[in-house]
């Protein structure tokens, strides 16, 4: 879903040589630069979402050059400055971004050290680095600040310089303190929503009451003194000089304007039958044929998920500015450049002329509002040319405007021989794509882009190809030893709600259908869910997690009281991310309460160990709340769980204990953690509440209702 | 547009603002007063990103008329420290490492740091009572939890 994606879909040339995003954008300078201090500077191309990928990168550069942590300095995201790494998504920043600026760095480090090597005579095998600082046996020959000037990084990565090898690593490896969480935690001004520029305006936008509705009237009246209109087609805002009187004046403005509304999205309590009758694309996922022995058990199931929201804790915002005809955005995007390339598209003008940075948002957990918000905040900046005007969107806009996570519907057939083995397995994969994101197709994504007097139609949503991870097929195929296998994917043509990447995407259904029909098919035939896994195994890793978790939880004794249960999961993630396994323990009385997960992970070569369990953990927690509370809710016309209390999130007094573990592969490359526990935590889920209650979940969230309807025959 | 001028103690200090017809709180504290630790989240006073301290107890400010708070003592994350010198809770949150994105501490901070002057010694499901009113979307509520006891052990300490 980001560099991986270009790659995969031949969009970059790359020298393959060279690791990660350093094989497109090869210039050292547009990876770090050193001062005359000894300041390094990172610039790199993937940004901070609230994972810390931050503090991981400042680790890595630190341990290549040999300079202290506190002598790392990172500067945000920006075109055009910066390298063009794509989208921070995938679970991707540390193989792609990571990877480079180790190499970056290595490279960097042994520039500096030939040249001091020269001009000491000293053989650049005998010089050491000592926090920055050149020392030959004879003592002290220089450092990195002292040759800065030399312009020595204005030079191409030729992939000869090796980085350390893991054994030397005294940075990489050890749980670093996160660099932002001290602002954090003292109300720095550090988040976008916190940027003040002189002379700052601020706007609000007013969306309509329906999916496609036209503004048709807006009634004259007068508007909070310094307040003005803007509108284009049907998109409306206003431009305050305080947000007081922005929200008073959208207030006003969301009273008097008239629309024309009609019915476009699908019966909510009907919604599995439209996305098995909804117009769609059939694709093969995977297909593998073999001389099959006959079945001897068959388990065979449909799996649905509703739509599901980001609901970050801050609605999305963005700051804009024209000056003549150039535009500079401030945004929390997940991709400086895509975003630039959209907003060209929808403000027709050059990508050139537009300046994105990147600031700090609330917790991303993929394509939200972010993007929309930058081209609301540019169609109101532009009726302000010289003041910079920054557009919050309310919560209900949050909640009902942002990209939302596609409902799916998941078929699942599968069989085992006589002797009990894995014969073959069929799916079928039902939904809208997962990937609206800008900056990928010839008509911008951004949601006012329809609004517009000369509107763009929005294109209808995607799936990355499997080999850069999927989209709605991501997980698909189990990682099991299975001879024959048919998976389908059907993406739907039709777009009623717009859908896009929330963290873990088809993951967090595919894991959950393929490990329920694996519990499904052992105790068919009376085996332990563990056993029966291993047993199918091919992938040590995959089994080295299993029996990890199985260990941390003491598998399978538990509390065997009434309405208590233990399930148990696991999955590699993409098929090519981390490998994670989850347990968890669940009470079942009036609704169903999740009381313990153990999580076991491999992410190769840990970076951070405390910022991979805090990941590890927070997806976990996340995936819960999506397990059991999470719906959007809508009628014919628009979304309707616009409010916490309509959209509830899990609160402190449901949330699990939680205990987590990584496996030590200090030799193997590094993988990101942010996304690989979700699917797992939510099939560990269901399989508990089986343990605990007898019924299979057969679609999100476990609600009561839910699963009393599973419990019909 | 002009509005009622109010006076109140913010962090320690009196200050005057006018406070425009409408005008929240927190709208006042994060704009004529500078401030950005007390956080918009929803304006429904139900996700807790907000919350800031009025004499002494932990209340959304999101949905609450600025005239409120005149001659009133009001708290904020400011308040309580900075990196310099972190107050008690915060250092334990550095020293948990409690939290993913923070756009949720500051409004925790202020929940926990009433919780601990009401009572010193809370016991987890205590913590986990005070701050219900607090949405945590990374799933960071464990590491809080946790770095609210280690503050309130190592004052009792």
């Amino acid at each position: 879903m980001n560099l991986a994606y270009s790659l995969a879909t031949g969009g970059a040339e790359a020298a393959h040589s060279l690791p990660g995003s350093l094989a497109v954008q090869p210039r050292l300078s547009r990876w770090l630069r050193i001062a005359a201090d000894g300041a390094v500077t990172l610039t790199p191309g993937k940004v901070e979402l609230g994972q810390g990928i931050l503090t991981a990168l400042a680790q890595i550069a630190a341990e290549e050059l040999d300079v202290a942590l506190e002598r790392i300095r990172l500067r945000p995201a920006a075109t055009p400055d910066s390298p063009d790494e794509g989208v921070t998504s995938g679970s991707l920043s540390v193989q792609e971004c990571g990877m480079a600026l180790r190499q970056a760095c290595a490279e960097a480090r042994a520039i500096f050290l030939s040249v001091a090597a020269q001009r000491s005579g000293v053989p650049m095998e005998a010089i050491r680095v000592e926090d920055g600082a050149f020392f030959g046996p004879e003592g002290r020959l220089g450092s990195y600040g002292e040759l800065a000037e030399q312009d020595l990084l204005e030079t191409d990565a030729t992939g000869q310089a090796a980085p350390k090898p893991p054994a030397a690593h005294r940075i990489v490896g050890r749980p670093v303190p996160r660099l932002d969480l001290m602002d954090k935690l003292t109300g720095a001004p550090r988040f976008l929503h916190d940027l003040r520029l002189p002379e700052m305006l601020h706007a609000r936008v007013i969306r309509p009451p329906a999916r496609r509705a036209r503004l048709v009237a807006l009634r004259d009246g007068a508007l909070p003194p310094g307040a003005r209109l803007v509108r284009d087609g049907s998109f409306l805002a206003v431009v305050a000089p305080s947000e007081t009187a922005a929200e008073a004046a959208a207030a006003r403005l969301a009273s008097r304007a008239e629309w024309q509304a009609e019915d476009s999205l699908p019966e909510m309590a009907a919604l599995p039958d439209w996305l098995a009758a909804a117009a769609a694309e059939e694709s093969t996922v995977a297909e593998r044929d073999a001389e099959l022995p006959p079945a001897a058990h068959q388990v065979s199931a449909r799996f649905f998920r509703p739509f599901l929201a980001h609901a970050s804790v801050a609605p999305s915002c963005a700051v804009a500015r024209w000056q003549e005809d150039a535009l500079e955005v401030w945004t929390h995007s997940q991709g400086v450049y895509n975003l630039r390339a959209d907003l060209a598209l929808a403000l027709r003008m050059p990508a050139e002329r537009i300046a994105v940075r990147h600031a700090e948002g609330a917790g991303c957990y993929g394509h939200n509002g972010a993007d929309d918000v930058a081209l609301d905040a540019a169609l109101a900046a532009r009726a302000c040319p010289g003041r910079p005007v920054r557009l919050r969107w309310s919560r209900a806009q949050e909640l009902a405007w942002s990209p939302h996570s596609p409902a799916t519907l998941v078929r699942v057939e599968a069989s085992l021989d006589a002797a009990g083995r894995l014969r073959h397995w069929r799916s079928e994969i039902t939904g809208n794509g997962h990937s609206s994101r800008p900056g990928r197709a010839r008509s911008p994504t951004l949601l006012a882009a329809q609004d517009l007097e000369a509107p763009f139609p929005h294109p209808v949503a995607v799936n990355a190809p499997a080999k850069a991870g999927g989209g709605a097929q991501r997980n698909a195929e189990p990682g099991y030893a299975i001879p024959a296998l048919h998976i389908t994917l059907r993406r739907l043509t039709e777009m009623p709600l717009r859908s896009s990447a929330l963290r873990g995407l088809g993951a967090l259904i595919n894991v959950w259908a393929n490990e329920s029909v694996m519990d499904e098919l052992a105790e068919r035939i009376g085996e332990d869910p563990l056993a029966f896994r291993l047993r199918h195994l091919e992938d040590a890793r995959t089994a080295a997690v299993l029996r990890e978790v199985a260990g941390l939880c003491g598998w399978p004794r538990g509390d065997k009281a009434e309405g208590v249960g233990r399930g148990l999961a696991a999955a590699r993630y993409k098929g090519s991310g981390a490998w994670c396994a989850v347990a968890a323990e669940v009470e079942a009385a009036e609704v169903v309460r999740v009381r313990r997960l153990w999580i076991a992970a491999d992410v190769g070569q840990v970076i951070n160990p405390d910022g991979a369990l805090n990941q590890l953990e927070g997806g976990a927690i996340q995936a819960t709340s999506i397990a059991l509370k999470e719906e959007v809710a809508f009628n014919r016309r628009t979304v309707t769980s616009d409010a916490w209390e309509r959209y509830p999130v899990l609160r402190f007094s449901e949330v699990p204990k939680v205990e987590a573990r990584l496996l030590s592969r200090p030799e193997e490359p590094p993988l990101g953690a942010g996304e690989c526990s979700m699917g797992p935590t939510i099939a560990a889920i269901a399989a508990a509440i089986h343990d605990a209650l007898g019924v299979r979940p057969r679609a999100l969230p476990f609600t009561p209702d839910n699963l009393a309807a599973a419990m019909e025959p | 547009m002009t509005g009622a001028r109010i006076g109140f103690i913010l962090n320690g200090q009196p200050v005057q603002v006018e406070a425009l017809p409408g005008m929240t709180l927190l709208e006042a504290l994060r704009g004529p007063l500078g401030l950005s630790g007390p956080r918009f989240g929803c304006g429904e006073e139900a996700c807790g990103a907000c919350h800031v301290r009025i004499d002494g107890e932990a209340h959304p400010c999101c949905a609450l008329p600025a005239e409120v708070a005149a001659g009133r003592a009001v708290q904020t994350v400011e308040g309580l420290g900075d990196a310099a010198h972190p107050h008690p809770l915060q250092r334990a949150f550095a020293a948990e490492q409690a939290g993913q994105c923070g756009y949720c501490l500051s409004g925790i901070l202020m929940s926990a740091a009433a919780l601990l002057e009401a009572n010193p010694a809370p016991d987890e499901a205590a913590v986990r009572g005070a701050l219900e009113p607090h949405l945590c979307r990374c799933g960071a509520q464990n590491r809080i939890v946790r770095a609210v006891l280690r503050a309130a052990q190592e004052r009792a300490a």
